[in-house]
């Protein structure tokens, strides 16, 4: 009973990979699958910086196990851009410098997707809630960036 | 900051799952949305043997109108209820805003939040705000736990290790009742230093019922009830309501910690009692 095996998708490809079930589903992205873009900084849900999309909706990485994520549809960071183009909200991020040293913007940037496809037009207090959830030394950069694309 | 080791269980049915807490009793720890849960595995204030995790029981997600009320499943998300509530349910969304982030609501659950017990968490104040209850089912039966009686102190509850909390039972608002939901937190989404869920109903222009829940001011969320009886009968005015919020503030014993002190928690409860109370009655009074 410590270890299972799990099959899921993320950014459209599939894996099954067998782990230990104590592992988070943010270990397995990482170390398991390679996929080091998800950032892990304080590993208790405080900072976002590991947010990915679980089945289209934000949810914190390392804050659940690998083993609950089996069957689930994962978007992370490498797959937001497509091919060589980057996505909308990454050509915005580069163009108004919309990151300092870069560290939690891969939680940030799935984390206003997620937001933005719900809420195509917000007003300057929602985009404000919703980058709380996400605590940066570049969210000033990040809400005027966002403000002005 | 990696878990302990456990033996993982993740079981198809409620009866499969309280057949398991039988089994480990105190041993075992219930997994729901683990917002709460995985932190203290993580940080390993937790080191539980065993872990029941509910996520694959089917059926469980469900949000319905119910017994006067709404019946919440166990593993109906903060997230699910939120968007639910936006239409026609402002007290609810208003409490359900300020739990954490939106990617924190979109694994933790209602019943997870009231289980866990967070002196300064929002939903338990609602539960208790509302006299709601929650339904328990061990090996041995189901009860029914009303909120008055569940809070027992910092992250303890009256359902016992063998109970899994199946349903949540949120009555509505009394008829033409108004509500006021206030806290102060440091930044948007984290817990509350302190906070005040209140209800007011009003009778040919006086208050018929008052309702206050006061959290983050103690080991547990509070019900305020000698204010509550001080306001019944009386006018709806600013002064009334200043009068019953010295009173609730001045029997609270909320902690003092590196995030406020006792008599800022005192304070500020005070100010949110007379805020939350006079927008009720305000709602009371209005169109809706
Ligand atoms: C960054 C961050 C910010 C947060 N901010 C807030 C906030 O502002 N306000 C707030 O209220 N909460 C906040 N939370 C906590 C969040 O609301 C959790 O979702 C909630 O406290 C627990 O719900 P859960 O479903 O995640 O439960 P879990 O974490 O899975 O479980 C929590 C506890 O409840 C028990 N439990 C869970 N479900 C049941 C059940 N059905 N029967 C019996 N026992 C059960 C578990 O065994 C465990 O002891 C925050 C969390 C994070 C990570
Ligand atoms: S690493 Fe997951 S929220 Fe900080």
């Amino acid at each position: 009973m410590t270890h299972r095996t799990v099959r899921l998708h993320v950014n459209g490809r599939e894996y099954e990979r067998t782990v230990e079930v104590r592992k988070t589903l943010a270990d397995l992205l990482r170390e398991d699958l390679d996929l080091t873009g998800t950032h892990l900084g304080c590993e208790h849900g405080v900072c976002g910086a590991c947010t990915v999309l679980l089945d289209g909706a934000p949810a914190r990485a390392c804050l659940m196990l690998a083993v609950q994520a089996d069957g689930a549809r994962l978007l992370t960071v490498e797959g937001l851009a497509d091919g060589e183009r980057l996505h909308p909200l990454q050509e915005a991020f580069w163009t108004h410098h919309g990151l300092q040293c870069g560290y939690c913007t891969p939680g940030i940037l799935l984390t206003a997707k997620a937001f933005l496809d719900e809420h195509p037009r917000p007003t300057r207090a929602e985009i404000r809630e919703m980058l709380a959830g996400n605590p940066s030394v570049a969210a000033p950069a990040i809400s005027s960036s966002s403000m002005r694309s | 900051m990696k878990p302990a080791p456990f033996e993982y269980h993740d079981p198809r049915s409620i009866d499969e799952a309280v057949a398991l807490l039988a089994r480990h009793g105190a041993d075992a720890k219930v997994l729901a949305g683990g917002q709460s849960l995985i932190p203290l595995l993580a940080f390993r204030l937790a080191r539980p043997a065993v872990i029941v995790d509910i996520n694959r029981i089917p059926g469980l997600d469900y949000v319905r109108n119910e017994h006067e009320g709404l019946a919440i499943g166990a593993l109906a998300r903060q997230r699910q209820l939120e968007r639910w509530a936006l239409d026609g349910s402002p007290f609810l969304c208003t409490a359900l805003r300020h739990v954490g982030h939106a990617a924190i609501r979109t694994r933790g659950t209602i019943a997870g939040s009231i289980a866990h017990a967070d002196p300064a968490a929002e939903l338990p104040a609602l539960l208790l705000c509302l006299d709601g209850s929650v339904m328990a089912r061990s090996s041995s039966g189901q009860r029914e736990i009303p909120a008055r009686e569940l809070f027992v102190s910092h992250l303890t509850t009256a359902v016992r290790a063998d109970e899994l909390i199946t349903e949540v039972r949120l009555p509505g608002l009394p008829d033409g009742a108004g509500w006021g939901f206030l806290e102060v937190a440091r930044r948007h989404g984290d817990f509350a230093l302190v906070g005040v869920a209140a209800v007011v109903a009003l009778r040919n222009g006086r208050i018929a019922q008052a309702r206050v829940a006061l959290f983050g001011c103690g080991a547990a969320p509070v019900r305020a009830t000698p204010a509550e009886q001080a306001l019944a009968g009386q006018a709806p005015t600013r002064g009334t309501f200043a009068a019953a919020a010295r009173e609730a503030a001045g029997t609270l014993t909320p902690d003092a910690d590196l995030h406020a002190s006792a008599e800022y928690r005192r304070s500020v409860a005070h100010t949110l009692m007379v805020r939350a109370l006079a927008a009720a009655s305000e709602r009371a009074r209005g169109p809706g």
